[in-house]
């Protein structure tokens, strides 16, 4: 009945009666998502498109590009390595920055201001011009032609970020909730196990997506610590194909697409979690 | 009980009947710090010693020590090192300001309730997940001569036919600017639009009562909660692209005639193409100090986490 009673402009439920008209919306926002779209599209073009043809949709479809990067660019390989090379890494980091960061979020200890400081410094270190030093230790290491240099390089370049960040989202943990278990008889790995580390879902899935995407994208490390044929990754065998004398445009797309199935799943999954993570790590602290 | 009671009202030190050593935080820290030392600390101190050598394995008969001889020559005798520096920070200025002017709006517009906003949310964040070498690949596919774009502007009467972006030293700039926006903006978008949520809605609704239009509320409510995570993710993004090479690398590398060369792509082609680590080193040893003293000049100019919100 009250609905009856409001002006002609009543708001529409869910809407604040703040919100601007909704063409001042949808029209930039569609703008960018042509800016966003056209590109993708524009690979998903050359990928399917048989030789030669011009045509701005690709049809009659062909999946000849691809059979030609999977089987004869071993991008089989690469996929496969690159999976590993990110998966290792993303389990390292979490591992890593979990311990480290229940640690800097729960303790009060001497080093912990010159560690946190430490993280932050090291935030400003670029990994590429630390690629020659980073090539001697491996050398010594015998470990160049191993995706375990890729990793360990990957992880120790992410750990910083990860830390920081998982260091904020147990610090939002209120102590008291670990406090009640421990005065249960939990010890204080259960406690953490069963009460801090569910509450810590939304960021952690962000820390750990950051983390592989991070790893399937990076290039350099790859490219440096990784000479044989079989431990390339995706993105060295598409600087490859970049490379190669007369490019195969065809070729050079349908391995974009295999470069960016992996990750496209990953955001798809991890959109939501995305946000609710960095907010929950914005807090300040 | 007394003890319970003042172990809640602060951090608790250690946990009660003494089965928490000291010496936990540390060892929960040692994997870490561990690796940071001999991965980070480790080849830091490498660079800087290598840095004062003269050192190229394919010449190891002048290789030595040079004192500061790698430093002067690159502050009084290497042109290209200037031009390199004033193209890294016009890159990163002109990269960083528009995509977050992009990310700022696009956060502003995505965070208002609409139809299919999840939807859209999901495809404008798409690029932030894709790598340097898969823009330069999608955007070499543009840029292409012969079958990018260019060609079919051309057909409808737009632009030349044959008009190569990457190849010309008048537009190259742009041509790669518009590649690293194309995936940079939603990182801004992102982070933007997670502090964007905790802005208290009370807030419009007691500006909005008082008679604050949309711009004056964007401008004295959301800029001001939005300033720390502007500043901060700005701040990341600029050591980001600064150090990047990835895009650089594949796009351009570094062409044509060197004007895409960033000093990290000029460090990158010394010492791996030119075998020249001592003089690379050298190079890294002078962009860290110019990246170290840049950083500490913005938090300082921007007043940084001053006034709380």
């Amino acid at each position: 009945m009250t609905t009856l009673a409001l002006p002609r402009r009543a708001p529409r439920p869910g809407r604040s009666h703040d919100q601007p008209p909704r063409w001042q919306i949808y029209l930039p926002l569609g703008l960018y998502l042509l800016f966003t779209l056209i590109p993708f599209y524009w690979m998903l073009l050359f990928a399917f498109r048989e030789p030669g043809s011009d045509s701005l949709v690709p049809w009659p479809i062909t999946g000849q590009h691809f059979e030609k990067v999977w089987t004869e660019r071993s991008f089989d390989t690469y996929f496969v390595n690159s999976l590993y090379v990110g998966i290792a890494s993303m389990l390292m980091t979490m591992l890593v920055a979990l311990t480290g960061g229940y640690a800097l979020a729960r303790f009060r200890f001497k080093l912990r201001m010159p560690f946190m400081l430490a993280l932050l410094t090291s935030q400003f270190i670029p990994g590429a011009l630390m690629l020659v030093p980073l090539f001697e230790i491996f050398r010594e290491l015998r470990m160049l032609n191993s995706l375990w240099s890729v990793i360990i390089a990957e992880t120790v370049f992410q750990l910083p970020l990860s830390m920081i960040l998982i260091s904020g989202f147990i610090r939002n943990v209120p102590v008291s909730l670990e406090e009640q278990a421990w005065v249960d008889g939990c010890s204080r790995l259960r406690a953490f196990l069963a009460i801090v580390l569910p509450l810590l879902r939304p960021g952690l899935i962000a820390v750990g997506s950051f983390a592989f995407v991070h790893s399937w994208n990076h290039f350099l490390f790859a490219l440096m610590f990784l000479n044989a044929q079989d431990k390339q990754t995706i993105p060295v065998g598409l600087n490859t194909l970049i490379g190669s004398d007369s490019v195969d445009l065809g070729a050079l797309a349908a391995g974009g697409v295999v470069a960016a199935v992996p990750v496209v799943i990953v955001f798809a999954f991890i959109q939501k979690w995305l946000i609710t993570g960095f907010s929950a790590g914005a807090v300040k602290g | 009980m007394a003890d319970a009671v003042k172990e809640r009202t602060r951090p608790p030190r250690r946990r009660r009947g003494g089965s928490t050593p000291r010496s936990l935080p540390y060892l929960l820290l040692a994997p870490a710090g561990l690796l940071m030392l001999g991965f980070i600390a480790y080849p830091m101190l490498s660079v800087l010693y290598y840095s004062l050598q003269d050192y190229n394995v394919t010449k190891p008969w002048r290789n030595g020590f040079a004192g500061l001889d790698n430093f002067r020559q690159i502050l009084t005798d290497d042109p290209f090192f200037w031009d390199t520096l004033a193209f890294s920070a016009r890159w990163v200025v002109v990269e960083v300001g528009l995509q977050l002017i992009f990310g700022l709006i696009l956060a502003l517009l995505i965070n208002q309730t609409f139809i299919g906003r999840g939807l859209a949310r999901a495809l404008v964040f798409s690029p932030w997940a894709v790598s340097g070498v898969l823009t330069s690949t999608i955007w070499l596919l543009i840029y292409n001569p012969s079958t990018g774009v260019s060609r079919y502007l051309a057909d409808a009467g737009i632009g030349e036919y044959g008009t190569s972006v990457l190849a010309d030293t008048g537009t190259v700039f742009w041509g790669a600017v518009l590649a690293e926006l194309w995936r940079g903006v939603p990182f801004f978008a992102i982070l933007i639009l997670a502090d964007l949520q905790s802005v208290s809605k009370d807030l419009y609704e007691a500006a909005s009562v008082d008679g604050a239009g949309r711009l004056r509320q964007f401008w004295h409510i959301t800029l001001p909660h939005l300033k720390d995570a502007i500043v901060l993710s700005t701040l990341l993004r600029a050591v980001w692209e600064f150090n990047n090479v990835d895009l650089l690398y594949t796009l351009t590398n570094g062409g044509p005639a060197g004007v895409t060369t960033t000093l990290p792509l000029y460090v990158a082609q010394t010492g791996i193409e030119g075998n020249e680590f001592g003089y690379a080193a050298a190079l890294t040893t002078v962009a860290f100090v110019i990246l170290l003293f840049c950083s500490i000049l913005y938090l300082r100019l921007s007043k940084f986490g001053g006034d709380d919100k």
